[in-house]
């Protein structure tokens, strides 16, 4: 397996050689609407880990992703709580959601501050459901991203989507969402949150990494009380290459809605499973019950006859 | 029940042959401008349902362009037959004797008319399509609404927009195959787009296709000019 260029949380120097090839076509495992033929190299699977239990809610992350991506939300009003802007955004690809909940087993009140965006999962339903050939593509290391001069702006990735992430831009019609720093991993860099975050509670590296650094986050968690701890990493969309570690693994929907068991709706599978087999079938049918009636039956002809019966009833009511 | 079959614009003009009045201008521009904007609906439309029809959209200037003009032509599609609905909704109403027309399914198909009974204005063939391409019309207007997101993106949530877009792609699938029906249909009757294209028909096709709704004209003196004397 190819080495995938990686960071922790620090820099390090970028590798010369084979950087400029990274995550090009050769690394497609996926591409929407498109077939693409096996990828020459299986790069080593990415993630990034998000400690929640290690969040101060500090928005760094926010400031690096707007930072590194160039975009500009839009300046919101206060609305008395911390989410700003109030929710993801064509030019807002990450956030923190903020959530205050009642232990009802201790009766403390916790903060519970989760990164929302792209969880880049194994099994993308925006890809799915895209009908734009390119337009999303998921590469060997895990990251799925979006094309945009191939987007069309139909919207579709929303509604493939378990998580709520992708948003279509109304200034050039195309979606968005976090492209997990894929330029930045490219080049062997780490993604600007990971990079910015203060309390290392966003780290990046191999999959395989990530869950051995999850597993001793969740051992410490579990020796100081939160016996649900855990990791997100959830099995119905093949796992995601985006985690977090939980306190509170047993119920994710008390970070703000995280879903507790996400997976492409069955809605979506059908649509883009069963409706096209049997639209396609359908209008084959009737086209091809058209042909056949038309030779076994040939034309309906209106005779000499016809014409002779409908000038004799003038001619009588006349 | 039976006048309810004639339309204002139908009239005979007797003669050799005769000719009968089916549809006027109107009409023929509402059903026209129907007509196109369904089919370039249906090769924007397609170009969204599989990956295999995509370059489809070369003929709108691009993804993003049928992107953008398929909801505007649907709207346009919605209020163009609204105005075919408004004319001829009337006649399209079911009546006792369609049951005993559809009981000779056999004949209809071998085209032996003279075994059936006397239809009106349209038969229950053509009742079906019109109001299934009506229900279908509705479904895709409201579901077409709902998965705009240009205009209407907050109107639903996320799980309406996916059952609305499964509804709008079969809606439209079954769209298809009643309109290729309906062309078909037009094709092996000879003699019936002139109707859409002239207007008018002549009396042996109405004699052979639409009899009772001649003879309720004749019935009516629905003549037109040189007719009049016998007034």
């Amino acid at each position: 397996m190819e080495p995938s260029p990686r960071t922790a949380t620090s820099n390090p120097p970028v590798a010369t050689a084979a950087t400029a090839a990274n995550l090009g076509e050769r690394d497609l495992v996926r591409r929407s609407a498109s077939t693409v033929p096996p990828p020459a190299r299986q790069l080593e699977p990415v993630a990034k880990l998000i400690d929640v239990s290690k969040c101060i809610g500090c928005k760094a992350c926010q400031s690096a992703c707007v930072e590194w991506n160039d975009t500009k939300p839009a300046l919101e009003t206060n609305t008395g709580i911390y989410e700003n802007p109030h929710d993801l955004t064509p030019d807002m690809f990450t956030l923190m959601r903020f959530s205050e909940w009642e232990n009802p087993q201790t009766g403390n009140l916790e903060w519970l501050i989760r990164k929302d965006g792209c969880m880049h999962c194994e099994d993308p339903g925006c890809l799915k459901a895209c009908p734009a050939p390119g337009a999303i593509v998921q590469y060997s290391n895990g990251i799925v991203d979006f094309v945009h001069e191939n987007c069309i702006g139909c919207g579709y990735c929303i509604k493939g989507c378990p998580f709520n992430i992708p948003r279509i831009s109304k200034v050039d019609h195309t979606a968005y969402k976090c492209t997990l720093c894929s330029d930045r991993v490219a080049v062997g860099q780490g993604p600007a949150c990971a990079k910015a975050c203060p309390t290392h509670a966003i780290t990046f590296g191999t999959k395989e990494d990530m869950k051995r650094l999850a597993d001793s986050r969740i051992e410490d968690l579990k020796s100081r009380g939160y016996e649900n701890a855990g990791l997100y990493d959830p099995p119905g969309v093949g796992g995601t290459h985006v985690m977090y570690v939980l306190h509170h693994n047993d119920q994710p929907e008390i970070y703000s809605g995280l879903p507790k068991d996400p997976k492409v709706s069955p809605v979506v599978n059908a649509w883009k499973g069963m409706a096209k087999y049997v639209g396609f079938a359908a209008m084959g049918l009737a086209a091809a019950a058209s042909v056949l009636h038309s030779a076994f039956a040939g034309p309906n002809r209106v005779t000499r006859e016809d014409e002779e019966k409908a000038e004799d009833l003038v001619k009588e009511k006349i | 029940m039976a006048t309810t079959s004639i339309e204002k614009e139908d009239a005979i003009h007797p003669g050799r042959p005769v000719v009968v009045d089916r549809y006027n201008l109107g009409a023929r521009i509402n059903h026209w401008v129907t007509a196109i904007s369904l089919i370039l609906l249906a090769l924007s439309g397609l170009a969204f349902f599989h990956p295999s029809l995509f370059f489809l959209t070369g003929l709108f200037g691009g993804g993003q362009e049928a992107r953008a003009f398929h909801p505007w032509i649907g709207v346009v599609l919605f209020f163009s037959f609204a105005g075919l609905f408004i004319r001829f909704w009337r006649a399209n109403l079911p009546e006792k004797s369609d049951r005993e027309w559809l009981a000779h399914a056999n004949d209809v198909i071998a085209g032996n008319e003279e075994k059936l009974p006397e239809a009106g204005r349209y038969n229950p063939i053509q009742k079906f399509n019109f109001w299934a391409m009506s229900l279908l019309i509705i479904a895709l207007i409201l579901t077409g609404l709902a998965i705009w997101d240009q205009y209407f993106y907050g109107w639903t949530t996320i799980p309406q927009k996916r059952v609305a877009v499964l509804v709008h792609s079969l809606s439209a699938v079954l769209l298809i195959c009643i309109w290729i029906v309906h062309v078909y249909a037009v094709i092996w009757a000879r003699g019936t787009l002139r109707a859409m294209t002239r207007g008018s028909v002549t009396g042996g096709w109405a004699w052979r296709h639409h009899r009772r709704w001649l003879k309720e004209l004749a019935e009516h003196h629905r003549f037109k000019k040189p007719a009049a004397p016998a007034e």
